[in-house]
């Protein structure tokens, strides 16, 4: 019973862990034209991998990040801007899609804070200045 | 009391940075100890599904397309595929919503006939279509994540509400009231 149930483990694991199909025309093949797949790469080092999350799709085994990488060349092959097809993949997903921040209405105070405490300190350092010299 | 005022000023200023300092640390440990969401939701809530056409992916039951889904009746897509184990373990709850009166249509991710014939003889199959999807491209147009999902999409093929994970028992009801709700 025991090794039936061993035997059974060791056959059922690899059903458990992925699917038998095999990976999607793109996902491990480069693009033929160099300048294209250069492209390519830079998209897909910026975009999460939607099941290993902290990962980009460049990065991850995980079969729906082939799929994606396949996508993602494929569209780059027709010609399409890689920006466009980031934006695609936010109108589905969302930001958390995309590594590459974007200002919007909840991140401007992100990218608006430098720019304020550099313009404090620039006033702050005159006044003193001006002090000094008076 | 002209002389104590701005001295008293100067000490508040004094421990203005280490306040600062504190409600940054609190912030920064309710954001770490704050049990984290890892579900991607779907942006295509009220959005329609796009054109596509998916051939059967089981022997014996038709593919799926965008026309049977815009047939004027309210269904859950579920998005599965036989080598995905919480998809077996929410097949109960598929065949409940089937007896409830939900039509519930598949789309296999990247899977074989035989394989997805296995699976449907040993959970039994509430599916009245199934398309293979073998790139995850409906998966990616509608927003979906992963494996085992599931959409309510109304009779015009608008999505109208998402599940992500496994249909599990107690959320059965919830399902039924968006197809419900869909069809109205």
């Amino acid at each position: 019973m025991k090794r039936a149930l061993l035997i059974l483990a060791l056959v059922a694991a690899p059903a458990l862990a992925d699917d038998s199909m095999p990976a999607a025309p793109y996902a491990y093949v480069q693009l033929e034209n160099p300048a294209q797949e250069a492209k390519a790469k830079a998209l897909m080092e910026t975009i999460r991998c939607l099941q290993c999350q902290g990962q980009s799709i460049a990065d991850s085994d995980a079969q729906i990040a082939g799929d994606l990488r396949s996508q993602v060349r494929i569209r780059i092959k027709n010609g399409e801007d890689p920006e466009a097809i980031r934006s695609w993949l936010v109108d589905r997903y969302g930001d958390y899609v995309s590594f590459a921040p974007r200002v919007n209405s909840l991140t401007w105070p992100l990218f608006a804070a430098p720019l304020a405490l550099i313009g404090l300190a620039f006033v702050l350092l005159r006044r003193r200045f001006a002090k000094g010299g008076a | 009391m002209t002389a104590a005022t701005p001295q008293a000023t100067a000490r508040w200023h004094l421990w203005l940075p280490l306040v600062l300092f504190g409600a940054f640390v609190v912030l920064l440990l309710y954001g770490l100890l704050r049990p984290a969401d890892r579900d991607i939701k779907s942006a295509m809530i009220g959005k329609p599904l796009p054109q596509f056409a998916l051939r059967p992916a089981a022997e014996g039951l038709p593919g799926l397309s965008f026309a049977d889904m815009a047939d004027g009746k309210p269904k859950l897509l579920n998005i599965f595929a036989s080598w995905c184990v919480p998809c077996a373990a929410e097949a109960p709850q598929l065949a409940q919503l089937r007896a409830s009166g939900v039509e519930v249509v598949g789309v296999a991710i990247r899977d074989k006939p035989d394989d997805l014939k296995r699976f449907l003889t040993r959970n039994g199959n509430p599916y009245s279509r199934i398309g293979a999807d073998d790139a995850s491209a409906i998966q990616f147009e509608i927003g979906s994540s992963g494996v085992p999902e599931s959409f309510v999409i109304d009779g015009k093929g608008i999505i109208r509400y998402q599940h992500i994970g496994d249909i599990r028992a107690d959320q059965v009801a919830t399902i039924v009231t968006k197809v419900r709700e869909a069809g109205q």
